[in-house]
């Protein structure tokens, strides 16, 4: 027992200390042989002021902590912002996968110095940068944090390795709401409905029976210590379909629109005609400053892409800005404070994968989930970025050929054993590929309550060995109000495929709890695999080839080992369906009946009889007419 | 009132007149079926493949053919299924390439296709539809057969697999698979897929959700006149019709000649020719459904709520030729529309048969051909209980009296059903288990020695039952047989009742031939005459009858020897079909049938 507890906690201050952004880029001075004038180029950190630690003290004082610094002090006096207090900063990341697609992820931040969730502070009216829809929300159900993410498609982590942020398919929210919260429940419906009504989506789907409340899964990513997971809620809707129609009103929350900056390139007929397509939205409280004397909100929208070089290219391997968003860039958002473009050039240190123009100077290295990644830079809010043409299009040239499928160390996949309708087996299949390491995965399962669980039947196995969970948090459902929710801590051993299944009986549902298409089957949710993984950087062997000797010999604690979360494929099962064109039959013919049958009674009941006068005859009719005009009385 | 209860049924009466005419209504009416006024005309119930309209637009018949020369080549080189080749050309086509190595044992050689150990690997890959979550998934499959057949079906399976890799409009992951020994293969690869018995096989990797339909292809030349659609799957279960009549509809589209059970269909259908050829095609279709072989790859997909179908190129040496890339335009053509299925197929029927692709009887149709002869054997068994019911109907006041001529007629029913199931069990279990002590001692193959055992099994439990009950309880009273004839006109009923509502076919097919001998059977009766009769409509006869009728049918008629040949070897196909496949015909034959027919063979002997 006090070995599960230990484990939980342990797992639990990791995941806590390795907020879920896995970039942490360093600062590097790289002298650039290309250009005559030698420059030193330091990159700035966009995540540095997440949680205010382990920052290098120089990049720190270069950047916006003066501002920061500055304001803090004001804080405490009023409660409006000063104008210059919020922050707007895009970035795009382009990385040409190993598969040869192009993988685009752009990413806006905006602060906003603020905390309304603070006792006595009077209700927040003005906006500036921070979409009021937003606030609104916030302030009016005590959200600590949200997380919402609409996909579309599934993430090829076989092919494309890790994404920057995972998200599964269909749309995912989870909301840590405020401690001083009485009715989370209740806030959490009606939170639903009006996300609902903010991005066009069928969150109003999410009720009691698809939403849990995970214990370790899913810990706050900002400020707050908060670790009672009553305030938490977790729900997927894995049939959710994402389209324009949730894209619109998601651009729509950034400064400048798609008018300008790097949302111009967001045209929706290019971003659907791809193999993935995820946006999200993350809120969360940072800190302002280095102190964290006060609290500021972070909205950060996420938009990841993968383009398909082989349908969309024809053929021909080139890729430029304008052939993936039919858009050139030709100034960065007016608002923003740093609008930036970087291409992975890590796989392409002379060229010999692809090549790029315009060639830039600027490079930037990054520590990027566990791997030290080299970028190319183009800063938009310079205006030699645009050259002549004042438009910007990354041009990029495949050399090489795309690659053997990859080997990430962590990956799953998941899929219904068995056949029939009775029963079923679901399989989760853990792979650790690291060679010599070992290392806790946290998986959690949602699964709907008409798939009756023998939890009896959980086996997870590691090597054909059993392999004991240290911690089971398992919540059995109840039939029509609420799911199953299963989450296990499994050791992986190194070089190993850890499968876990569990055995279910389909559950006979009442006629009017089909889908109008039963037939299509059921959805069950990703489950979700949260793992801190070794690093790439501590088990490469010549990593002390661009650091000092002195520095490397214990690996450094960041570095050796970086969070990641892993969803496994949604699963279709299908439930025994009735023949659903039968009781049409059987009410269209009971309709008919009951009308004709009905109508004729009602009919005979209600009408009143009249003798009717036969009308008189003709020669009758004609008489009266002439004694009509003669004025003589008519005959009877 | 018991007197007249007694003669209720006996010969010259009007009931007997009357299950006569039953009977030969059943036949009128299952022959009926095929008559093209009384059958209805196949329509497309799936909206979702009706009305959607699907341009065709694959042209790479040559790449596909070049393909095809290439993979035999390497075919040759390998000796067997060249993964190695086949792994990069499909990785080289932008799929996701998985392989599965599988080995299996065979109870015994099969010695129609030369195996005895089986070795081999599959190779798959997976298309990935862009933007969907992997829940779904179409199956096309191509089997890498030994020698020059079904080259051209790889060829144009990777051809296909290069051109739906550049279409944007996939909804559902898209596998292709090259499956090696036939059906071993897919077995293994389906039970891997549906993790159901991994014993044996190297596990899969690469999973696509659930697959929704499958077409199996299978072509050998690369001109082709007509293609043939096979339904027929295991246990006689059959794809859902819409299927079939996807393929109908595609056909008439690119103007492809096509055939069920290598019959063209004909227009004239009130001249008797056409009749004939109608109810031909029928009865092959029933014969082959009866038999609960998969009659192409696509027959293990269905246990697991797959439709699936096989469509087979034949080169008939007509004047109407077509190439591969009409081919690939009908696969394109299918594939798209189910790739637009929103659910399941579940629309059209799933019971029917077939007298030409465009006609359709349904379950309702050709149920009462059934059902009549199952009224001949109820209507016997209740004129057989009023019989037995009358004399305790006489004994009013006691009831001890009735009681007891019951007692014993019960004690003497047990034995021989007793025995007659042993002799079943026997006949199910000994052939594959003595084989080795078969082979010791008499000069014959393992397989030879497995059919030739079964044979005499069968032939052995003939004596059996009569000398036994005789040994065992002595004289058989008239009570006696009656509840025995009671007992096993209803258990016989029962037996034929189940198998039909799975198997239509095979239930007909065995009630057309043990409802008159069994009805009709009393002790009383002339004993050679009778004995012979009997032989005559048991199941293994049925069987050599069955064999002869389907050789005429596909016009490959054969001598009594080579038919004999023939019926020794589809008794060992369906032995080895039951151990690898899991078919029900020889168990539900062995265990249940012959065990019915021999209680019957009892009461012929009864003294």
């Amino acid at each position: 027992m006090a070995a599960h507890r230990c484990g939980l906690s342990l797992v639990c201050i990791l995941f806590f200390s390795s907020l879920a952004h896995p970039s942490r880029c360093d600062t590097l001075e790289k002298a650039n042989d290309n250009t005559a004038t030698k420059r030193s180029i330091s990159e700035v950190n966009t995540d540095g002021s997440v949680a205010g630690e382990d920052m290098n003290e120089r990049q720190w004082q270069s950047t916006d902590v003066e501002v920061n610094r500055s304001d803090g002090t004001k804080n405490s006096e009023t409660f409006t912002p000063a104008p210059a207090k919020d922050q707007f900063q895009e970035e795009l990341v382009i990385r040409p996968l190993h598969s040869g697609d192009i993988y685009a992820s752009f990413q806006f931040r905006t602060l906003w110095d603020t905390d309304f969730l603070q006792e006595g502070q009077k209700k927040v009216s003005h906006y500036r940068l921070f979409p009021k829809s937003l606030g609104q929300v916030l302030s009016k159900f005590s959200v600590q944090e949200l997380h919402i993410s609409f996909t579309q498609g599934f993430w090829r982590t076989m092919q494309w390795g890790q994404p920057f942020i995972p998200s599964p398919p269909g749309a995912e929210l989870w909301v840590w709401f405020h401690h001083t919260v009485s009715d989370v429940d209740g806030n959490w419906k009606e939170l639903t409905n009006v996300l609902s009504g903010i991005f066009c989506a069928s969150l109003n789907f999410i009720d009691m029976t698809n939403t849990v409340q995970p214990s370790a899964s899913f810990k706050p990513l900002g400020l707050g210590n908060a670790t009672d997971h009553r305030f938490l809620r977790y729900a997927t809707l894995p049939r959710e379909i994402v389209c324009t129609e949730n894209l619109t009103p998601w651009k729509k929350l950034l400064p400048c629109g798609s008018k300008a900056g790097l949302a111009v390139l967001m045209k929706s007929e290019k971003l659907f005609h791809s193999s993935f397509h995820s946006q999200a939205v993350h809120i969360r409280p940072i800190c302002q400053d280095e102190q964290c004397t006060s609290k500021a909100w972070e909205l950060r929208q996420t938009l990841n892409v993968v383009f398909d070089h082989y349908t969309s290219g024809q053929g021909k391997k080139e890729w430029s800005l304008f052939k993936m968003f039919s858009r050139t860039l030709t100034e960065a958002c007016p608002l923003a404070s740093s609008s930036k473009v970087y291409v992975d050039i890590t796989d392409n240190p002379e060229g010999e994968l692809f090549e790029l123009s315009p060639a830039t100077p600027l490079l930037s290295q990054a520590v990027v989930l566990g791997d030290r990644r080299t970028y190319s830079v183009y800063d938009l809010t310079r205006a030699e970025t645009f050259g002549q043409l004042r438009s910007f299009n990354l041009l990029l040239r495949w050399k090489g050929d795309s690659g053997d499928m990859l080997r990430p160390l962590l990956h799953a996949e998941r899929y219904v054993a068995g056949f029939g309708l009775q029963t079923g087996e679901i399989h989760t299949v853990i792979y650790n590929n690291h060679p010599y390491r070992a290392f806790p995965v946290l998986l959690m399962d949602s699964v709907p309550w008409y798939l009756q669980l023998y939890i009896h039947t959980l086996t997870v196995t590691s090597k054909s060995r059993d392999n004991k969970p240290s911690y089971i948090h398992y919540q059995p459902a109840k039939d029509r109000h609420r799911p199953h929710l299963l989450e296990m801590l499994i050791q992986l051993p190194p070089h190993s495929m850890t499968e876990v299944t569990v055995q279910f009986e389909r559950a006979l549902l009442k006629w009017t709890e089909y889908t109008p298409d039963p037939n299509h089957g059921f959805y069950v949710g990703s489950s979700v695999i949260s793992a801190l993984v070794p690093s790439m950087v501590a088990m490469s062997t010549n990593f002390t080839q661009d650091q000092p000797l002195f520095s490397s010999f214990v690996p450094v604690k960041e570095e050796s080992s970086y969070f990641v979360r892993v969803y496994t494929e949604p699963l279709l099962v299908n439930l025994p369906t009735p023949d659903f064109s039968m009781p049409y039959n059987v009410i269209c013919l009971t309709c008919t009946v009951v009308a004709v049958g009905y109508g004729s009674f009602y009919n005979l009941l209600t009408r009143t009889f009249q003798v009717d006068e036969p009308s008189p005859p003709l020669a009758k009719r004609l008489a009266n007419f002439i004694r009509r005009i003669r004025g003589v009385p008519l005959l009877a | 009132m018991g007197l007249f209860m007694q003669h209720l049924c006996e010969p010259d009466t009007l009931c007997h007149h009357f299950l006569m005419v039953c009977y030969l209504a059943a036949i009128v009416w299952f022959m009926g079926l095929a008559f093209e006024p009384f059958t209805l005309r196949t329509y497309m119930s799936e909206n979702a493949m009706g009305s959607t309209m699907v341009e065709e637009r694959f042209s790479s018949g040559e790449r596909a053919l070049s393909l095809a020369k290439e993979f035999d080549a390497h075919k040759r080189k390998a000796g067997g299924m060249p993964m190695e080749w086949l792994v990069k050309a499909m990785q080289a086509r932008g799929l996701e390439v998985f392989t599965q190595s599988f080995s299996r044992k065979l109870p015994f050689p099969d010695e129609n296709k030369e195996r005895y150990m089986v070795r081999g690997t599959n190779v798959y890959g997976i298309l990935r539809a862009p933007r969907a979550p992997r829940t779904e998934a179409l199956v096309i499959t191509a089997p890498c057969s030994p020698g020059n057949s079904n080259n051209q079906a790889v060829g144009l399976l990777l051809a296909l697999a290069q051109y739906f890799r550049n279409q944007i409009f996939w909804a559902k992951d898209i596998i292709f698979l090259v499956n090696e020994h036939d059906l071993i293969g897919m077995q293994a690869w389906l039970e891997g897929y549906h993790h159901t018995n991994i014993t044996g096989y190297s596990p899969l990797q690469g999973r696509a959700g659930s697959i929704q339909a499958a077409l199996s292809l299978e072509l050998s030349s690369d001109v082709i006149t007509s293609l043939d659609l096979i339904l027929e799957g295991l246990n006689g279960q059959l794809p859902n019709l819409d299927l079939a009549n996807l393929f109908y509809a595609f056909c008439q589209k690119l103007g492809v000649l096509c055939t069920i059970q290598g019959k063209l269909q004909r227009n004239d259908w009130d001249t008797a020719e056409g009749y004939t050829h109608a109810a031909q095609t029928m009865m092959l279709m029933v014969l082959k459904q009866a038999c609960g072989r998969s009659w192409g790859d696509h027959g293990l997909f269905l246990r697991y709520h797959i439709e699936a179908a096989s469509i087979r190129g034949i080169n008939g040496f007509r004047h109407y030729k077509m190439d591969v890339a009409t081919i690939g335009r009908l696969l394109e053509g299918m594939v798209r529309k189910l790739n637009n299925l929103l659910e399941r197929l579940h629309q059209s029927y799933f019971f029917y048969l077939l007298p030409s692709l465009s006609r359709f009887v349904s379950i309702g149709y050709y149920m009462p051909a059934f059902g009549l002869l199952a009224v001949i054997l109820l209507l016997r068994a209740l004129d057989l209980w009023v019989n037995l019911g009358a004399p305790a109907l006489e004994a009013v006041d006691g009831v001890t009296e009735a009681e007891q001529p019951s007692g014993p007629g019960v004690l003497t029913v047990l034995t021989p059903v007793v025995i007659s199931h042993l002799t079943g069990v026997a006949l199910y279990l000994l052939p594959v288990h003595l084989q080795e002590m078969a082979v010791e001692h008499f000069p014959v193959s393992e397989t030879e020695a497995v059919v030739l055992t079964a044979v005499a099994i069968y032939t052995a439990g003939l004596a059996l039952p009569h000398n036994t009950q005789r040994l065992l309880s002595g004289e058989g009273t008239e009570q006696g047989w009656k509840v025995l004839k009671l007992t096993a006109l209803l258990y016989l009923a029962v037996l034929l009742g189940c198998t039909a509502l799975i198997n239509f076919s095979l239930g007909f097919i065995l009630a057309v031939t043990l409802v008159p001998i069994t009805a009709s059977m009393t002790p009383h009766m002339p004993k050679a005459l009778s004995a012979l009769a009997m032989v005559l409509l048991s199941p293994a006869f049925t069987i050599l009858y069955c064999v002869f009728i389907y050789q005429e049918l596909i016009e490959a008629p054969v001598s009594v020897s080579e038919g004999w040949m023939l019926f020794l070897s589809v008794i060992s196909q369906g032995i080895l079909d039951h151990a690898l496949y899991g078919s029900l015909v020889y168990p539900l034959l062995a265990l249940f049938i012959y065990p019915c027919w021999l209680m019957f063979w009892n009461i012929l002997f009864w003294s």
